[in-house]
């Protein structure tokens, strides 16, 4: 491991039970071990604040969508039905959007709905990296099926050595332990 | 440990009270309105207002049981206190119900005999007390005794009229007692299990309560609705409106999460129920939020369609309460639903208890408000006014409410500790 800095080498080990997976994060970053990743089939609760993971900023993003599509909905409904074309629905020709503003809530309200729930799905998708026909990123198939694969590398903890590591992970109940190097350039 | 009634809590909840009594007595006095009609209708809406959130909070107690919900276990005994308020407000309802009965209000004018009566004796028009006959056939038996009978012109009115197979003063009083009596027994089976529960350890105790709390949340559905066309949407007796029951419902269900959350917290700040972790308490924050968004959701489907239609039966209710209540009508929706949705939209604001207790005071406020517009509007028409009688009323029933809660939960754990679930309430983590 003379060139370890260079080379970006990662430890992937696989778990067969998310409990397992939890207890044996908990104890490795109790250890001062930094853990890059976890893979796994279903969201592992409580795993997030033990690794590292920043909260989601999801709901943020929804708010912002919502928003977006409450002003648009409004604003296409003020060009359409008062502005461009002024319509006469119901006997209420006022032509005004505050004053018919009842009749307006439901689309703006589907709109927000819309907005929201589309921007939401595709900003996961999009940052995730996980749009149709993008390369996969979990470095094990299985991880899709029943199995968990932590990820360990040596750039986050460049004072570890692979023996004393692959010993730790044994003894907190890893199935399976392997070294990858990625080509960094 | 169980909880111990401070002396503080118990003086504050006695100057309330008192103040309520001061309230009542020098509004009897005051109220110069017909038939004492303020001072009525503010007791009818305390008593519903406050009988609305000890049943909402038996509602969501039957919910719990009946879906299996193990984070609520916890909050189980804090439920019970509230829900020991019922029969307190059932007597305030039956004694306005048995005054409108007596005629000593107004409040419900197909009561009125004047009103559902087609004909009348002349001789006797003019007097304080005049003979009504309600229909033909009752008229021309008088008339074949002597009586002369003319048409009720003055007074009669042919839409409640035709409503008298429902709304008649005896089947009010079958269907009200059936009500009350139904909350109060099942409110006492459930106490009564729950701490029998805690002395024997029985699990089938609990199956039992899972079954019992699915027939409530059946029975519930019924009479949360009819209820609400008795009591309430019978005040404005020619209006009608198939959402009304669960407008009314909705508006009970987030009363009584805000104030289970209030209860929760305010015993938490003593010392109290250190089972409940922020979990538990985020939870029940977004019960508030997400009741608040069915409450606003119900009173718009209402408004909308009623606005949108515009058909003079129906559009008069608004007409009515827009034309001379227009600040406390909107108002209290843009409280119930502006308040909840920004302050408590975060998830760090769902977690906190000063938080949490600011917002719970304005949904409280904002509530009372929502009860006050269904009930003034149909009882003091344009002759309303919001002053020191309504916020005495209010006062003095939450003074009497804080009392018998508190009271209850003193004579229990504040924990069911032999319910199956309270093992997985206590590891509960969102």
């Amino acid at each position: 491991m003379a060139k370890a800095v260079e080379n970006t080498t990662v430890v992937h080990a696989m778990f067969d039970d998310d409990h397992r997976l939890l207890d044996a994060a908990k104890n490795l970053v109790a250890k001062g071990v930094r853990i890059k990743e976890v893979y796994s089939p279903f969201p592992v609760h409580g795993i997030d604040p033990v690794i590292g993971i920043k909260r989601t900023r999801m709901a943020i993003v929804s708010f912002m969508f919502g928003m977006t599509g409450l002003s648009l909905g409004l604003l296409g409904m003020w060009y359409f039905m008062i502005y461009d074309w002024p319509m006469n629905i119901g006997g209420k020709p006022s032509f005004s959007l505050l004053e018919n503003l009842p009749a307006f809530i439901p689309v703006a309200f589907e709109f927000t709905v819309f907005c929201a729930a589309h921007g939401m799905v595709i900003t996961y998708i999009l940052r995730n990296g996980t749009l149709p026909g993008m390369p996969a990123v979990n470095p094990d198939p299985r991880t899709t099926d029943d199995k968990f694969v932590m990820e360990i590398s040596n750039v986050d903890n460049p004072t570890l050595e692979f023996e004393e590591l692959g010993g730790m992970l044994k003894a907190e109940g890893a199935i399976e332990i392997n070294q990858k190097s990625l080509a960094t350039k | 440990m169980n909880f111990v009634f401070s002396n503080r809590a118990k003086i504050i909840s006695f100057v309330l009270m008192a103040i309520g009594v001061v309230t009542l007595v020098v509004g009897i006095f005051t109220d110069g309105s017909d038939h004492h009609g303020r001072l009525w209708s503010n007791l009818l809406i305390n008593g519903f207002y406050f009988l609305g959130i000890s049943l909402g909070a038996l509602f969501f107690y039957a919910l719990s049981f009946a879906t299996e919900t193990a984070w609520a276990v916890t909050l189980r005994r804090v439920m019970e206190g509230i829900f020991s308020f019922i029969p307190v407000a059932a007597v305030v309802l039956i004694v306005v119900f048995f005054a409108s009965s007596m005629h000593w209000n107004h409040i419900y004018h197909w009561m009125d005999e004047a009103v559902v009566s087609e004909f009348v004796a002349e001789s006797t028009i003019d007097s304080d007390h005049p003979t009504y006959f309600k229909d033909k056939e009752a008229a021309a038996k008088a008339e074949e005794a002597g009586t002369v009978v003319v048409l009720n012109d003055a007074h009669y009115d042919e839409i409640i009229a035709n409503k008298t197979a429902y709304l008649n003063t005896p089947f009010f009083w079958i269907r009200t007692i059936i009500y009350l009596g139904a909350f109060i027994l099942f409110a006492r089976w459930f106490r009564k299990r729950s701490l029998q529960e805690d002395e024997t350890g029985d699990v089938g105790l609990h199956f039992k309560g899972y079954k019992r709390g699915a027939l409530f949340l059946v029975i519930f559905a019924v009479f949360s609705s009819t209820m609400s066309w008795d009591w309430i949407m019978s005040i404005d007796t020619h209006w009608f409106s198939t959402l009304f029951g669960w407008y009314v419902f909705s508006g009970m269900w987030v009363s009584a999460m805000n104030i289970i959350a209030i209860v929760a917290l305010y015993l938490i700040s003593k010392g109290y129920l250190k089972e409940i972790n922020s979990s538990h308490i985020h939870d029940v924050g977004k019960w508030i939020f997400a009741l608040s968004f069915l409450w606003t959701y119900l009173w718009f489907s209402q408004f909308m369609l009623i606005w949108y239609s515009n058909i003079p039966e129906e559009v008069t209710y608004f007409t009515a309460r827009i034309a001379n209540y227009q600040i406390p009508f909107f108002g209290m929706m843009i409280i119930n639903f502006i308040v909840p949705m920004v302050f408590l939209m975060s998830r760090d604001a769902k977690r906190n208890p000063r938080f949490l207790i600011f917002v719970g005071t304005i949904v409280f406020i904002g509530h009372f408000l929502d009860t006050y517009m269904l009930v003034t509007p149909g009882v003091m028409f344009e002759d309303w006014s919001f002053g020191l009688l309504e916020i005495g009323l209010l006062l003095g029933f939450l003074g009497l409410f804080i009392n018998r809660v508190l009271t209850a939960l003193t004579k229990a754990p504040l924990v069911p500790k032999e319910s199956p679930y309270l093992e997985e309430s206590l590891h509960h983590s969102i």
